[in-house]
């Protein structure tokens, strides 16, 4: 299983789709989710190597999300996203399993290669 | 805000001499009325007792100058005191013990001077005294002493008689007294320098010679002349005493004591003048010394007064300044959590829509890439406009990211700071402002400068005001130049800021980190920028100094310990 898979979850419909299909076209295969609850919901069905998950949205937060993904599927790599100021939610996701986190808005070129990093980490772990 | 420090220094010196000085004139003043009220009565007292002894002495005189004559007149018989050279020779016992007498007459019952013995023989002795006043008063009263009076010899004198009944017929034996014998009695009642002592009669005519001016007859009056008149001013009329009397007399600006008995014998007044400044010599030296120790205590008091508010008020501004800098500090600290929790929110909210714009220009970027369409003729302005709105984009994300580090600053910590990035960030804040005006903000940083440990946002806040300063001082068209540099010896971080402004004039120089010190227009700046990057500085263990040419500008340095 050589594609790549991603999940973006984020409230921002307009970033999270655009996103989706930047990653599509750089042949990442990818979808969205547009709240933690429904991340979790995909999840059942799917699976994925890396999420990239925001940390601020309402309902469920990007933490608690974190919590019930790496309940569910540990082995995935978790990436947040973090505005400036919410740094610490950042550094809270990486004590709680998160791979990296990245500050929004960020150049794509970043987070493809945060996600590619997260990608291979995952993999060393699986080969 | 602004106190009249020196209204409240009047006040108050004022108020605690008043307070003082109140009660120390009160009680001086009762002090001083109660002993001119005890000094006073005592003077009076001895005045009293003085007049009380002499009239004693004169009326004790009288009696005996009475009971000889009697003795005489009832001793020998009419017939015999009309040989006048066994009167003479009564006279002369009676003249042997005492001088009192000049002579010495018998008269019979007709006025008639039968014998006489004296040295006015001639003049006297064809007189008769039938139709004389004192003759009638003798045969009425059996005794009789007369007045100061002229009579016959021209002369003032006065005469005792006594009436003598011999079986059918009275006759009367007459002496003359030496005026010496009273005014010696009397004068001893002159104890002062400047006190007087007389007789009046009932008339109020003079009949001993006072010490001041005045003769026998006459009306006594004051030596002195009054302020409002050229003639002299009589005494005081005691000549109705009964009682004995002892007063104070104001009269025409002329003060005495005076006192007045009746002598018993005579009828007669005997007046004691005493001077006040004399007796109540004393009371007027005690006068003198209550106004100098008044003088004396309102003196210390009033530099008390002083010297206590000056150290009052003193700290009274030191506290005003204290707390005018710390409510300034306060106000600027809570200003700018304000701010900075303004910044925070906008951020957060920009944030999202700038990730969407990002992200879909970016996707623009990848069509356009993918999609054939690098042949239309609008496909470099295309492109052109996806690169401009990344670029923005990129621009509104630095912006938001100096917004929200200068946010999280806010919360005092001890933090790791890189010296450099730190006044990256805090000269881009002020770098559009500078533009508008021409300036132009250059960096020289050392490479070697360490990150050191400190409060972040107070150092900022520092750092701005200086540049703010700079770019004010310059006003427009010029250059800030901020550098930095290390001092490994030290372990210190240099920081300077310096402009090419008009520069500081030296007399100024050492003021311009007091509170208040501003030389921008009123309402523009606060004069406190300066004092409160001071002691901030100072709170980091930090120095700030300042150099300044006119003409060249203005660098002020900051040094930061490492740790």
């Amino acid at each position: 299983m050589d594609t790549l898979r991603v999940l973006i979850v984020d409230d921002e419909d307009d970033f999270r789709e655009t996103v989706v299909k930047r990653l599509n076209a750089r042949k990442i295969q990818s979808e969205g989710a547009a709240s933690g609850i429904k991340a979790l919901e995909v999840l059942k069905e799917k699976d994925f190597d890396v999420i990239v998950l925001d940390v601020k949205m309402p309902d469920m937060d990007g933490i608690e999300t974190l919590r019930h993904i790496k309940k569910m599927k540990p082995e995935i790599e978790v990436i947040m996203l973090t505005g400036h100021a919410s740094v610490e939610f950042g550094l809270k996701g990486m004590q709680l399993g998160a791979f990296d986190y990245v500050m929004k808005p960020a150049p794509l070129n970043e987070l493809l290669d945060t996600i590619g990093q997260a990608y291979n980490k995952k993999r060393g772990l699986l080969h | 805000m602004e106190r009249n420090y020196r209204k409240l220094w009047w006040q108050h010196c004022l108020a605690i001499i008043c307070f003082s000085v109140i009660p120390l004139l009160f009680v001086n003043v009762s002090l001083y009325t109660l002993f001119d009220r005890i000094y006073t009565q005592k003077v009076t007292e001895t005045l009293r007792s003085a007049a009380e002894n002499r009239r004693d002495a004169i009326d004790l005189f009288f009696n005996e100058r009475i009971a000889q004559l009697f003795t005489v007149a009832n001793t020998n018989t009419f017939q015999e005191l009309t040989d006048e050279n066994y009167l003479n020779k009564v006279f002369e016992i009676m003249h042997a013990k005492s001088n009192s007498y000049m002579d010495i007459g018998v008269i019979d019952s007709e006025g008639r001077h039968v014998s006489y013995v004296g040295p006015y023989y001639d003049l006297l002795k064809q007189v008769n005294y039938k139709n004389e006043p004192w003759f009638s008063a003798v045969r009425a009263n059996g005794i009789y002493i007369s007045d100061i009076f002229m009579g016959y010899r021209k002369v003032p004198h006065f005469i005792i008689a006594v009436m003598v009944r011999e079986k059918s017929t009275s006759w009367i034996l007459r002496v003359t007294i030496n005026l010496k014998n009273i005014d010696d009695i009397v004068h001893k009642a002159w104890i002062g320098k400047l006190s007087d002592a007389f007789i009046v009669n009932n008339k109020n005519a003079l009949q001993t010679r006072p010490r001041f001016g005045g003769d026998f007859l006459e009306i006594p009056s004051f030596p002195e002349f009054a302020l409002d008149s050229l003639t002299p001013q009589a005494y005081p009329d005691f000549s109705s005493t009964v009682t004995t009397k002892v007063e104070r007399v104001t009269h025409h600006g002329i003060d005495a004591f005076f006192a007045a008995i009746l002598i018993q014998n005579t009828k007669w007044i005997l007046v004691i003048k005493e001077s006040p400044d004399e007796i109540l010599s004393p009371l007027v030296k005690g006068r003198y010394w209550m106004a100098l120790l008044s003088a004396l205590g309102l003196v210390i008091i009033a530099t008390g007064a002083a010297l206590f508010t000056n150290t009052l008020i003193n700290r009274i501004k030191e506290t005003d300044l204290e707390n005018a800098t710390n409510s300034d500090m306060l106000l600027q600290a809570n200003k700018m959590i304000a701010l900075s929790k303004m910044a925070a929110g906008i951020a957060h909210e920009v944030n999202n829509p700038l990730a969407s714009i990002a992200e879909k220009a970016g996707w623009m970027k990848d069509l356009l890439a993918e999609e054939d369409i690098a042949g239309s003729k609008n496909f470099a302005e295309f492109n052109d406009s996806v690169d401009k709105i990344e670029q923005h984009v990129d621009r509104a994300r630095k912006i938001i990211h100096n917004l929200l580090g200068f946010a999280r600053r806010m919360e005092p910590a001890k933090e790791k700071i890189n010296v450099n990035n730190l006044l990256d960030e805090t000269t881009g804040f002020l770098e559009n402002e500078a533009r508008y005006v021409n300036i132009h903000i250059e960096k020289q940083y050392a490479d070697n400068v360490p990150v050191i440990t400190s409060d972040l946002s107070q150092i900022q806040q520092v750092v701005l005001n200086l540049l703010n300063n700079a770019i004010d001082a310059i006003g427009h068209d010029g250059t800030v130049t901020v550098s930095t540099r290390y001092n490994e010896k030290a372990e210190e971080v240099e920081i300077n800021v310096a402009d090419t402004g008009p520069g500081i004039a030296e007399s100024e120089l050492n003021k311009i980190f007091d509170p208040f010190f501003t030389t921008k227009e009123v309402g523009k700046g606060t004069g406190l920028g300066l004092s409160i990057s001071y002691s901030i500085i100072e709170k980091l263990g930090g120095k700030i100094k300042v150099q300044s040419k006119v003409g060249t500008g203005t660098v002020f340095t900051l040094l930061l310990p490492k740790h």
